[in-house]
């Protein structure tokens, strides 16, 4: 196998082994491998059913595999809900974004982590903080680029697609995670939405967070990725560097036209 | 931004020179038409305040000092007082995209509970009105546990239990009326709720309005300041996204029917002090009444979308069309043509909203 260009001293921030996971007789990932590297974007590319996505779930805390190891920062790590994996410092970006339309931008960002004020009004009261969980929403939104002024109580609902996949992008990248994994994120997108999320992703990329990209879109794997892991049949077909392999080779690795072991 | 290192591909060349802002937020149109839309978008209950404010503004007109009269809109105020308690409650099931057809059932059999164990069975009333608070929880708490743990639809879980409670009802109460009388002499707690204090210009207020505008005031607190408020509007807007953001919705929801719940026992107390006495038939159309409320108030029944206020506007307003209706002598069938018209109205503009805001 091909495991190219970072440099072998370095350590995966998030990896694994031998994971694998069956629905009844339907095998989804077999023996399946994988590691990323810290502060890399690592695509994940694979054919329909070829059991990335079960892997990615598996990875995020979203599906219990049957058998294998996770290791997060060297620490052997075991997450029974994406809560878990969240906690550990692994976020996720949804295919579906997982925002709540009718609330707010801040709401949005601080779902499930909402923050309470400090002292009796909010261990009693429980009362949120609105007024420091909407400027530091509002914050992190500008740190990427993504807001200008007020309307931080908009509902999210109102917003572009482009600008919703940036919301939940940000709230990905703003609690300070270490791993970012993005689902299919330009795959509900026009060409110029794609072009900006593509550049939010290098800028996320740059403040030292490591990514991994499920995509099915070439060009865009091919633009961002550093590295990319293609997956068949259950499991790591191969690890490629884009800028040594060419797209359709890609292609032919992952349908299954070429292997990798000549290579 | 940092991307002279990405060459923009064939497809993209047409985006040279456009705006690299990732995304902006303007707003969209600006004629007068559109400007208005959006402010009925980001200010839901302004629909039934106008809704209110014209209907008050007409029967001043059509029925004059009758209707605007500070005795008579204070009575508007204790006709809508169990309405507006169970429309509460109704409320927190509705933002789940729930419903909850037993409020008024579990409204009946707390109270019967609390008149029976203090007056027939001779326990202290404190003893009884714990009890029949914890009945009402308890029938919550069950419709909860359908809900949220068999997964069942919410419809069809409370149209069974309501004719459970209902059963109840009659086997506790064995369809006997506990007269005024007696639940004043044995247990005055239990009409506690009913204490009138007169402000003056033949405006009385009772205590069980009061509570009803503090129980408005504590669960606008609970929605829109606690971290469980906003689950709420999360697990009825999006379950799933609700789900990934680490919300426990199971928990969320149990936790919403047990409060409806016990918020209908406080009803069946508010009740018995209206009243006075406990009857086992009483308040059988409060059931629909507030879920009117509800829905006028600007809820919308798909959840996640909705605000108290709304509801204590909505429950405020049928009260106003139904005692307006009847000052200017028009016939009852009037009253419940007119609220009929107005759900269709609420339901219609809701719909309206969540359509054009796509």
């Amino acid at each position: 196998m091909n495991v190219s260009s970072t440099g072998p001293d370095l350590k995966p921030i998030l990896h694994a082994r031998g994971l694998s996971k069956a629905y009844g007789h339907v095998v989804a990932i077999d023996n399946a491998d994988f590691d990323l590297y810290p502060g890399e974007v690592l695509a994940v590319i694979g054919d329909n059913g070829a059991g990335k996505s079960t892997m990615i779930k598996a990875l995020c805390g979203a599906v219990q595999i049957d058998e294998g190891q996770i290791w997060l920062e060297g620490q052997l790590v075991s997450f029974r809900s994406p809560l878990d994996a969240r906690r550990a410092g692994i976020e996720t970006v949804y295919q579906n974004l997982a925002l709540a339309p009718a609330m707010s931008i801040a709401d949005n960002m601080f779902l499930g982590r909402e923050e309470r004020f400090s002292g009796l009004t909010g261990s009693l009261f429980r009362c949120l903080d609105r007024r420091k969980m909407t400027q530091f929403a509002r914050d992190k939104l500008t740190e990427l680029g993504l807001i200008t002024v007020q309307q931080m109580d908009q509902a999210v609902e109102n917003l572009s697609g482009g600008q919703r996949q940036g919301i939940a992008i940000a709230r990905a990248t703003a609690f300070g995670g270490k791993v970012v994994i993005m689902d299919e994120p330009t795959a509900a997108l026009g060409v110029k939405e794609s072009r900006r999320v593509l550049n939010l992703i290098q800028q996320v990329k740059e403040r030292g967070l490591s990514i991994v990209l499920i995509s099915h879109n070439m060009p865009h794997v091919f633009e961002v990725a550093d590295r990319i892991h293609i997956h068949r049949l259950g499991r790591r077909s191969a690890v490629v560097d884009p800028k040594k392999c060419s797209m359709s080779d890609a292609v032919a690795i992952m349908t299954g036209a070429k292997s990798m072991s000549n290579d | 931004m940092n991307n002279s290192d990405t060459k923009p591909r064939e497809e993209e060349q047409g985006l040279t020179g456009a705006s690299e802002q990732v995304a902006t937020f303007e707003t969209a149109d600006t004629n007068a038409w559109m400007r208005f839309r959006i402010f009925l978008q980001t200010h839901p209950t302004s629909v039934p305040f106008i809704v209110l404010l014209i209907g008050i503004l007409f029967f001043s007109y059509a029925a004059g000092s009758k209707f605007f009269a500070p005795f008579n809109l204070s009575l508007v105020l204790q006709q809508v007082t169990i309405i507006g308690v169970l429309a509460t409650a109704q409320t927190l099931v509705i933002l789940t995209a729930g419903i909850d057809l037993s409020v008024g059932a579990i409204m009946i059999l707390s109270a019967v509970v609390m008149g029976r164990v203090a007056v027939v069975w001779g326990f202290p009333p404190e003893l009884s009105l714990m009890l029949g608070l914890l009945v009402g929880s308890s029938c919550g708490f069950l419709n909860g546990v359908f809900v949220a743990l068999l997964r069942l639809p919410p419809f069809i879980v409370t149209l069974g239990t309501w004719s459970m409670f209902n059963a109840m009802v009659l086997y506790v109460s064995r369809s006997e009326t506990i007269r005024s009388q007696d639940v004043e002499a044995i247990a005055p707690l239990l009409q506690f709720m009913g204490s009138r204090y007169v402000l003056g210009a033949g405006a009385v207020v009772t205590l069980g309005t009061l509570f009803m505008l503090l129980l408005a005031a504590l669960v606008w607190y609970l929605l829109n300041r606690t971290a469980f408020g906003r689950h709420i509007y999360a697990t009825g807007g999006e379950p799933e996204s609700a789900m990934l953001t680490g919300i426990n919705t199971t928990k969320t929801l149990i936790a919403v029917y047990t409060l409806a719940g016990l918020i209908c026992a406080f009803a069946g107390w508010v009740s018995i002090g209206r009243i006075g006495a406990v009857s086992p038939l009483a308040g059988q159309t409060a059931n629909l009444d507030a879920i009117t409320a509800v829905v006028i108030g600007g809820t919308s029944l798909f959840g996640g979308r909705g605000s108290i206020i709304g509801t204590l506007i909505g429950a405020i307003i049928v009260g106003v069309f139904r005692n307006g209706l009847a000052l200017s002598g028009l016939e009852v069938l009037w009253q419940e043509f007119t609220v009929g018209a107005l759900i269709i109205v609420a339901v219609g503009l809701d719909q309206w909203f969540r359509r054009s805001t796509r």
